[in-house]
């Protein structure tokens, strides 16, 4: 079988799966199995938190830059898709009314989608050009002080609701678009990581001088991977508008951002799996800790510096697991090992 | 020309606040190359600190003796915390990599605004009256006791911090720390205990800050660290960060473009002109206004 044709069919297996699941967990497969709407509710949350943890992994876990603004791709993508369902969404709708049920609506989340990723992506390319004059603190400092301006100024466009909140967002995506996404940001990032692109990348992580030295076009490798992510980023923040159908500034200050860092510091930084694994157990643990809510966050920061001391390289380091069935060939080199950077 | 006065007050008053805690961080920054995200935090504990203990001294006259000695005890609670923050967070990741400290330094921050929510309560509390207020028109601009407090005791901070860092035999060990933490270990210098005096004092000093703010603005909440310790630290990259005059000219600087802002502006935009200050700064002249550029070692 032709790689195109076997591609495809996987393409097309992943959609017809999740159409699948989705009918199945909301109660449209099989009469009176499914998932009740609370429980439904945390796991689809959880499925857009593996996106933005898998994204922002790729900044922080593989590229080694520091970025606490990734809330603020969120927003642009929230906000943006969440404008162009409202306003462009219906008309394209009307014209669509040719494809079956379903069809034109998915024409819609992805057209906002796509609107919303642009947009977030050219927040990212405005973040990443500058981030090549700095480094480690200074970086996360103007990631979160970008994060912050984006979200003034979203607060301050009155015609997505300014302070009053965006509401009236339709109802359009759900478990299905949310997990579907999901396992394709998994894939691209994992695709992206394990090219030689990704190589550089790590290459920049490791050791920038060298790096360059070598004939890595750093400047490239740090723009890009800032691209990718805050385009991810921007599409989980779709998925957000979609599936809350209300938004607000509140939902996306630097506290969110740290939220997602705390993820990938859980499961690694430089893990796929583990960003997956650390965005699900913040989920179930915020979720299950509800009960003890003024003790919740006191935990996790304490779980912050804990990791920090003990584990720097969160529960999965740098490993992963692969679907091939060959060892790697190389080893990587865990943070915290080797030559400190600390001092200069 | 008249409001122009008045916000020129303003806002050097709170840019003031902005220099006290921004000689925090350009303390430890200056040593360990350390953004201390937990120093905002700090700060609220030196405000929550003087509450407390001017509500033990509920008895007699608001005065400046009483305020003075409400200070002096916030000051100490802060100092202690400092040091264990230093002793017990930051010291165990001091050679690890940068990241690494750096996100021990958020968790550090984020357990003291929870652990300040769980303690003190959520919910704004109202500062007591320490000291007697006057107020003056001068030139049809008013003036406040508190405003000038602030004013004054920032810069006889900042003074004293210079003439102990420049003049004194520890300042020389905490600039042979800064300059090269293994060489002064090598020459003698105890780099642990420069680097506690070093957490103590900037701690003291947010504690002064938060005191200060309390008796300026009344109100104090567990969270009022976090807006504060940022723009602090924006202020003391853009005086030159382990400057410490360009610290207070840094924190008047911001202090100064955030009441304008507001005035002339919108108040939205309040918390957003200190983030564009940085960035631009950072673009075009990353070693701040007073500092020096440092050059790459490989």
């Amino acid at each position: 079988m032709p790689p195109l044709v076997r591609k495809l069919l996987y393409g097309i297996g992943l959609v017809v799966g999740m159409v699948l699941l989705s009918a199945l967990v909301e109660g449209r497969l099989i009469p009176g199995v499914a998932i009740p709407p609370y429980p439904l509710r945390i796991v689809t949350l959880a499925g857009i938190n593996i996106i933005l943890a898998v994204s922002l992994n790729l900044i922080n876990g593989f590229t080694g830059q520091f970025s606490i603004g990734h809330a603020g791709f969120m927003a642009i993508g929230a906000y943006g898709a969440g404008w162009m369902a409202i306003t462009v969404g219906p008309s394209v709708e009307a014209a669509l009314r040719f494809l079956p049920a379903g069809g034109a609506q998915a024409v819609v989340v992805i057209l906002a989608l796509a609107f919303g990723s642009v947009l977030a992506a050219m927040g990212g390319l405005v973040v990443g050009v500058p981030s090549l004059r700095l480094r480690g603190d200074y970086l996360a400092i103007v990631t979160l002080g970008f994060g912050e301006i984006i979200r003034v100024f979203i607060l301050n466009i009155d015609a997505i609701g300014g302070a009053r909140g965006y509401s009236g967002i339709p109802n359009l995506a759900g478990f299905g678009w949310v997990y579907f996404f999901a396992i394709v940001t998994v894939l691209l990032i994992r695709n992206v990581v394990g090219s030689s692109f990704g190589r550089t990348l790590v290459a920049v992580r490791e050791d920038e001088i060298a790096a360059e030295a070598m004939g890595v076009n750093t400047t490239r490798a740090k723009v890009l991977s800032f691209l990718i992510s805050s385009t991810l980023a921007g599409m989980a923040g779709g998925l957000f508008a979609f599936y809350n159908m209300y938004l607000h500034t509140n939902s996306f200050t630097f506290i969110k951002s740290i939220e997602f860092i705390i993820m990938i510091v859980i499961g690694g930084l430089g893990s796929i799996v583990g960003a997956v694994v650390g965005a699900v157990l913040y989920i179930v643990m915020t979720e299950g800790l509800r009960a003890f809510e003024q003790y919740r966050m006191v935990l996790f920061s304490l779980l912050l510096v804990l990791i920090m001391i003990f584990r720097p390289q969160g529960l999965f380091g740098h490993r992963d697991f692969s679907y091939r069935f060959r060892p790697r060939p190389e080893k990587l080199k865990r943070p915290g090992e080797g030559p400190g950077e600390g001092q200069g | 020309m008249e409001i122009f006065l008045q916000q020129l007050v303003n806002g050097l008053s709170l840019g003031s606040i902005y220099g006290l805690i921004a000689l925090g961080y350009t303390m430890v920054y200056g040593i360990l190359r350390l953004i201390n995200f937990a120093h905002g935090d700090v700060y609220m504990i030196g405000a929550y600190a003087g509450y407390y203990l001017s509500l033990k001294m509920r008895g007699g006259e608001p005065s400046f003796v009483k305020a003075a000695l409400v200070m002096l005890g916030a000051m100490a609670v802060c100092a202690l915390l400092g040091i264990v923050i230093e002793r017990f967070a930051y010291r165990p990741v001091r050679r690890a990599a940068k990241l690494t400290s750096l996100i021990t330094a958020i968790g550090v921050s984020l357990f003291l605004e929870n652990a300040g929510q769980l303690v003190f309560g959520p919910d704004p509390k109202f500062f007591p009256s320490l000291a007697p207020h006057y107020s003056y028109i001068v030139a049809g601009v008013r003036l406040t006791s508190e405003q000038l407090t602030v004013f004054v005791v920032s810069l006889m901070v900042a003074l004293f911090l210079y003439v102990l860092v420049m003049r004194t035999k520890t300042g020389v060990a905490m600039r042979a720390v800064s300059f090269n933490l293994d060489a002064a270990k090598l020459m003698g210098v105890s780099t642990n205990r420069m680097i506690v005096i070093t957490f103590a004092l900037g701690s003291a000093f947010a504690a002064v800050a938060g005191v200060l703010i309390g008796m300026a603005i009344p109100k104090i909440d567990p969270l009022m660290g976090i807006m504060y310790g940022l723009k602090a630290f924006v202020a003391a990259v853009l005086g030159g960060i382990g400057n410490i005059p360009g610290a207070l000219l840094g924190g008047l600087l911001i202090g100064l473009a955030e009441t304008f802002v507001v005035a002339y502006l919108s108040p939205t935009y309040r918390d957003a002109i200190a983030f564009t200050i940085l960035i631009a700064l950072l673009l075009f002249r990353p070693q701040g206004i007073l500092g020096r550029a440092a050059r790459e070692k490989v």
